[in-house]
């Protein structure tokens, strides 16, 4: 019971309507034919992390959740379902669950996250340099279907995805400043103190905050129940770590972590030492030295504490399925150039067709696609770059590329899907034309119709 | 300034083929206070350092960096210093000119440069130092790489040489004197991006331009790096400090000039000039229609267009003007390594470059190595220093790190320690030297004791006097018997300068040349000691009793002007205590940081309920800022200020108390929802007048804005309302309308929109304002009709609300409607898609 793990699933989403639905929250999104919370659990049950706490956002989905992981894991992790209200945030949706947290550290990893970055690392890193808080950073993903000329990209004109500005120290084992959501725009504002105490900060914004965190717990819950207003982790908790860091009023309450505050004092000066050993590290960190003060001034105690990171190899896929963009790029990925992620054995062509899935004359399926168990699909149909989930009928001379299907659609003949994704249950009537859509579960698009850039939803909530 | 650039890349292909010689400017004036009293008498680039003066080190490594000609520009003293060089060796020097140029009334760096340039001497890249540089790096890497970028990149004008140092709030402090210094570099190109150096500027955070992160993905900001103050220019560096004739200080104003891109405004004045021409060519053939269509009358009504049109135009040219980067000029950084290079710019540096001189960080720049006219001396043990003919008693005991000049008697049971102590000097018996700089002709009587002082030539410390750490004796000063001389004072011949120069110079202490209202400095030494003579007789009595029985000269009294803070920049090291208070206010600083940390909304979220308890000064300061904001808009108001002045003003308070626009869009909406209430408190409240004023005002609407109908339509229809809101919302309506384009100007985005709302929830629960509770949704239409919100931002507020409290909610349910209406608006639009 070291590491606690805390998965934090979400609820229904906003951002992601209408891929999520009253019956599909964000966590069972289907990644390449199963749910994208699969992927996390898995990468846990690969790390021998068998306990976890799946956090989720409202009684319903809590309840969808938790009878598939019941279904999907049930001899392999011991999961634990809890629901917290909505719009709580991340931090609230801790802070909810508060008196639940018991391990000396606490892990948390977003359950949108798709990667193979092994949690162990991140855990190492948290504690070998004995911090407040570990953030694993990776790259920023490559948004937009870059490759093969798809016109998709055009419309969404993003600019280059920026989703953090970080700021470490020399050794890229720090974290000295971090920018996140709205800030991330504005000017980039980094405090003197830290940079007198380090001397050299640099700055990026090529790296993303994958929202992992090894947290120290009574830390953790400090803060939460001091800081009532905070919200969100990356954007309230993390940075307000990160900026408090060299003048840390976190163990200086002493009644209320007195575990840790009596431990610290009485083993500071061990601990540094073996921290030191730990780390490889001749030198103490700027955050000790800053702590002792300068040689030959009055020693004037010093409250300390470190943020860290973790910096994900650039080789090792990491992304959140955290808008729709993300959701198809993800998809993208998973059939094609992080497939191994996927879990499936690939056929000679690079792709998977299920057995179970039934396919027309002269019907290709091209390299970097999927097809879900049970499809049937007509004549003449070329599929590319595309997933196609499990039961779907899909009619002959039916064009599908870049495109995501989900489970239980029907496709009439001659429609032509391109970029878009299609939830479950929609009917896609004769020559439909679809490109750069999202299509909510449930959805009826009628014969001939032709949309671009749409997203188009049952009226149910308005 | 096109063409000149083109004619100068010419220039430099020919430069390739014709190899113009290296060439070098020495600036021989500091445009600095630092040194003075000294300085009042001696030019600051012929004091010694370590028995020989300071220009020699800089000649010495300019010539054997391979530099072939040097410009020895030269201000104050100017006599004094051409004198020196025409009588030293280094003119007529095979392969290494060295020319000066005089000048009477530059006041700065940028004065000098700017001569430079008129004098056309400058032919190709150049290296720019001031004449207090001592160093002994190698210019070839340095060089190299400034042309190979400059190759690659017209825009690459200068590269800076800067030097890793401690990481610390006080390393900079207490080794040169200077005050700490915060870059960002681009790791890969070494492009500098930020360069701040006045601490104060912008407290506890260092703000970079968010736009640096676009072109590359990393920056690295340091506060371990030493500026050298070492540069190599290209020729442009010249035409640019002609081109921004404001531009005075190196660093403060071109270096960061440079980066900011602050050169905007020459080409807003062109871009005007251009605009200007053309308006006046359409509205001549346009004025000539109105005079054969129109009356006379309609003629004077055309002007008042044509002038409301000309300011708008000429305000957005000037908006052009602000959102170009045209110049683009870039510098560049060399670090080094293992050679030294650093800048005598105040007491503490000439005491730590004198240190590092003796223990021959320097190499070959050391007394042992004649580099130039310095006399021979033999280095000994422990870094002990003697010149051959010396009169050392048995008994004196020479400790450390001490140089002893030639021609020096020092006499019984003396001790002498980490000193310097240069020619001809007398040395009684049992006087104690522990880090002096005791320079030429100095007599010492017997027991005095000496601690950390400055001793210029020609001075008679008579005996028994003591010298308190931090003293600075200038020229030919007698310090009478027994006498002590206070830590940190200076003693001079001459009085010190009186107030009225003093209190603006010397806090602007670097923009002021050294030449002061003395009138003896711009005449010739022999006259100096003229003056100096018979200005000593009549104050002889008096200088005598200020330094003691029998002793002439001045204490300059050390609180004045500022400068407090001697021991900044002394020689005498810092006390702990004084380090112990650094150590207090960076710390207090750190807790002043944190709190400014916190002003970054901790989330995103947009509610005043997100920011923390913690931060009461900030919220004090936010409350200043409207104040202000608001009193600026009074003002405006009463007296017809135009629009982009306002903006202007408005911008300078934000910068000044550092917020957002979204702050900036908030107070001036607060401020004109005041106004507007109190004008309505105000008037009489008839129907009639209110009519009148309404008419009048909407002749003024719309001259302005040109957009008629709507406007009318919908404030007649409000007029007929109740009377005593109608008149306010009114005012309202008429307040918004005037001011449009300003608010307009702060609500770039839906964020700052959503603030203006959330702003007026505020001021309708506020009591003094609460009126505007019961119209809450008649003014948020009203903002909508006149553009000032976006239905986006609304319906976007509506939904934040949505989780709100009962109590936070009851504006929303005022605006049900509305929203509803806009909801189905945006719905029937999309549905129409």
């Amino acid at each position: 019971m070291d590491f606690q793990v805390i998965v934090l699933a979400g609820g229904f989403s906003k951002t992601l309507v209408p891929l999520v639905s009253k019956d599909v929250p964000k966590a069972l999104l289907p990644v390449a034919n199963r749910p994208v919370l699969s992927y996390v659990l898995e990468l846990l049950e690969q790390n021998d992390l068998k306990n976890a706490i799946v956090v989720v956002e409202g009684e319903t989905a809590a309840l969808l959740i938790s009878s598939w992981i019941s279904s999907t894991f049930i001899d392999r992790l011991n999961v634990e379902v809890t629901a917290v209200p909505e719009d709580v945030g991340t931090a609230g949706a801790l802070r909810a669950i508060d008196h639940r947290l018991t391990a000396k550290d606490i892990l948390v990893v977003s359950g949108d996250l798709v990667s193979e970055i092994p949690p162990g690392a991140v855990a190492a890193a948290h504690r070998r340099h004995d911090a407040v808080v570990t953030a694993m950073l990776c790259s920023v993903p490559v948004s937009g279907p870059s490759d093969s000329g798809s016109s998709g990209a055009k419309d969404k004109a993003k600019k280059t995805g920026r989703y953090n500005i970080v700021g470490l120290d020399p050794t890229k084992q720090f974290l000295l400043h971090i920018a996140a959501g709205a800030e991330v725009d504005k000017d980039i504002r980094v405090q003197k103190s830290i940079l007198r105490a380090v001397g050299q900060m640099e700055i990026r914004a090529d790296l993303m905050d994958a929202h992992m965190y090894a947290f120290n717990r009574s830390v953790l819950q400090d803060v939460l129940n001091q800081k009532e207003t905070f919200q969100s982790l990356r954007r309230d908790l993390l940075p307000y770590l990160v900026r408090s860091q060299l003048r840390s009023e976190l163990l200086s309450n002493g009644a209320q972590s007195e575990e840790y505050g009596n431990g610290k004092d009485a083993l500071q000066n061990s601990k540094i030492l073996l921290s030191q050993l730990l780390a490889n590290a001749s030198t103490p960190s700027f955050h000790e030295i800053y702590a002792l003060g300068l040689a030959g001034s009055a020693p004037i105690s010093r409250k300390t504490h470190k943020c860290c990171v973790y910096i994900a190899n650039k080789s090792k896929y990491c992304a959140r399925l955290n808008s729709i963009q993300a959701f198809s790029d993800i998809n993208r990925d998973v059939v094609g150039d992080a497939n191994h992620l996927s879990g499936y054995t690939f056929s000679a062509h690079n792709n998977i067709i299920h057995s179970a899935a039934v396919l027309g004359s002269k019907t290709t399926v091209g390299p970097q696609c999927m097809v879900g168990e049970g499809s049937q699909m007509g004549d003449k149909c070329s599929v590319k770059k595309s997933v196609i989930g499990r039961h779907c009928r899909i009619g002959s001379n039916v064009k599908i590329v870049n495109s995501v299907v989900m489970n239980h659609v029907t496709i009439g003949d001659g429609c032509s899907i391109q970029g878009s994704i299609i939830c479950s249950n929609v009917q896609l009537q004769e020559r439909a034309v679809l490109r750069d859509c999202q299509v909510g579960a449930g959805f009826v698009v009628t014969a001939g119709s032709e949309y671009k850039g749409e997203s188009l939803a049952k009226k149910e909530k308005q | 300034m096109v063409a000149k650039k083109g004619n100068r890349g010419g220039d430099d292909a020919e430069e390739e083929l014709t190899c113009v010689p290296l060439q070098a400017i020495i600036l021989a004036d500091s445009f600095a206070t630092r040194f003075r009293p000294i300085t009042l008498e001696r030019p600051k680039v012929l004091l010694p350092l370590v028995n020989a003066p300071m220009i020699d080190y800089t000649l010495a490594w300019l010539e054997s960096a391979g530099v072939e000609e040097v410009f020895v520009f030269c201000c104050a003293h100017s006599k004094q210093v051409t004198d020196y060089l025409e009588s030293s060796k280094w003119f007529g020097q095979p392969n290494f000119s060295v020319t000066t140029i005089e000048s009477y009334n530059s006041t700065s760096a940028g004065d000098a440069l700017r001569l430079i340039y008129e004098r056309h001497v400058i032919r190709g890249n150049f290296i720019l130092v001031s004449g207090d540089t001592v160093s002994n790096m190698s210019l070839a890497q340095a060089l190299k790489e400034h042309k190979d970028r400059r190759r690659k990149d017209s825009n690459a004008v200068m590269t800076m040489v800067i030097k890793q140092s401690k990481p610390s709030a006080i390393t900079h402090q207490s080794r040169l004197g200077t005050e700490e210094l915060f870059m960002a570099i681009d790791p890969d190109t070494n492009q500098l991006l930020y360069y701040e150096d006045k601490a104060d500027t912008l407290r506890g955070t260092v703000s970079l331009d968010n736009a640096l992160l676009v072109d590359s993905s990393a920056i690295s900001l340091h506060n371990d790096k030493q500026d050298c103050y070492i540069d190599i220019c290209c020729p442009e560096v010249l035409s640019l400090f002609t081109d921004n004739f404001d531009y005075q200080h190196l660093r403060r104003h071109f270096v960061k000039g440079l980066l900011v891109d602050d050169a905007w405004c020459v080409l807003g004045f062109k871009v005007l000039g251009v605009m200007w021409c053309y308006l006046m060519l359409v509205f001549k053939g346009a004025v000539q229609l109105f005079s054969l269509v129109l009356d006379l009358l309609l003629l004077l009504i055309g002007m008042v267009v044509v002038v409301v049109v000309l300011g708008k135009v000429v305000t957005m040219s000037f908006l052009v003007s602000l959102d170009i980067k045209i110049m683009g000029y870039k510098i560049f950084t060399h670090e080094i390594h293992s050679s030294y290079a650093a800048r005598v710019d105040n007491y503490r540096s000439y005491d730590t470059i004198s240190k590092d001189i003796i223990q021959r960080w320097t190499y070959p720049l050391v007394p042992d190595v004649q580099f130039f006219r310095n006399c021979v001396t033999k280095l000994e043990r422990q870094g002990t220093y003697r010149a051959s003919d010396i009169g050392l008693s048995r008994s004196a005991r020479i400790g450390p790190f001490t140089v002893i000049g030639n021609g020096t008697t020092v006499g019984n049971y003396t001790e002498v320690s980490n000193s310097v102590i240069g020619e001809g000097c007398i040395i009684g018996s049992n006087v104690s030297i522990d880090g002096c700089y005791i320079w030429d002709k100095v007599t010492i009587e017997d027991g005095c004791k000496l601690k950390h002082a400055i001793v210029c030539d020609g001075v008679i410390v008579k005996s028994g006097a003591v010298l308190e750490a931090g003293a600075v004796l200038s020229f030919k000063v007698v310090i009478g018997q027994q006498f002590v001389v206070p830590a940190y004072s200076k003693v001079s011949l001459l009085q010190q300068p009186l107030k009225q120069d003093s209190d603006e110079e010397l806090e602007y202490a670097d923009n002021s040349s050294g030449t002061i209202e003395i009138p003896s400095i711009t005449t010739t030494p022999e006259k100096l000691e003229e003056e100096l003579r018979t200005e000593l007789s009549d104050s002889q009595t008096q200088a005598a009793f200020e330094v003691g029985n029998g002793g002439t000269g001045f204490i300059w009294s050390v609180s004045e002007g500022g400068h407090e803070e001697e021991w900044r920049h002394s020689v005498a090291p810092i006390t702990a205590d004084r380090l112990a208070e650094i150590i207090n206010n960076a710390i207090d600083e750190l807790e002043i940081s944190n709190e400014d940390g916190n002003i970054l909304p901790p989330s995103g979220e947009l509610g005043p309920d997100s920011i923390d308890d913690s931060d009461d000064d900030v919220r004090d300061d936010t409350v200043h800022f409207e104040k202000e904001v608001e009193a600026t808009f009074l003002r405006a108001v009463h007296e017809n200020v135009k629009e982009d002045h306002v903006i202007l003003e408005v911008n300078s308070l934000r910068l000044s108390y550092n917020l957002t626009t979204t702050d900036c869009a908030g107070a001036l909406f607060y401020a004109m929802m005041k106004l507007a209430l109190d004008t309505a408190h105000s008037s009489p409240g008839k129907l009639s007048l209110s009519l009148v004023n309404l008419s009048l005002h909407f002749t003024f609407v719309s001259w302005e804005t040109f957009a008629l109908t709507p406007e009318i339509v919908f404030e007649t229809k409000l007029l007929l309302q109740s009377e005593h809101k109608g008149e306010l919302v009114k005012h309202v309506s008429s307040m918004i309308t005037k001011w449009n384009k300003v608010l307009k100007y702060y609500l770039p985005s839906i964020d700052e929109e959503i603030e203006v709302i959330l702003k007026f929830e505020e001021m309708c629960s506020e009591k003094s304002t609460k009126e505007y509770s019961t119209l809450f949704e008649q003014i948020l239409h009203l903002l909508y009709d006149k553009d000032i919100l976006q239905e986006d931002a609304i319906l976007k507020w509506a939904s934040e609300k949505e989780g709100a409290d009962e109590s936070d909610k009851c504006y929303v349910k005022q605006a049900e409607k509305f929203i509803q209406w806009l909801n189905e608006a945006s719905e029937e639009e999309s549905e129409e898609d």
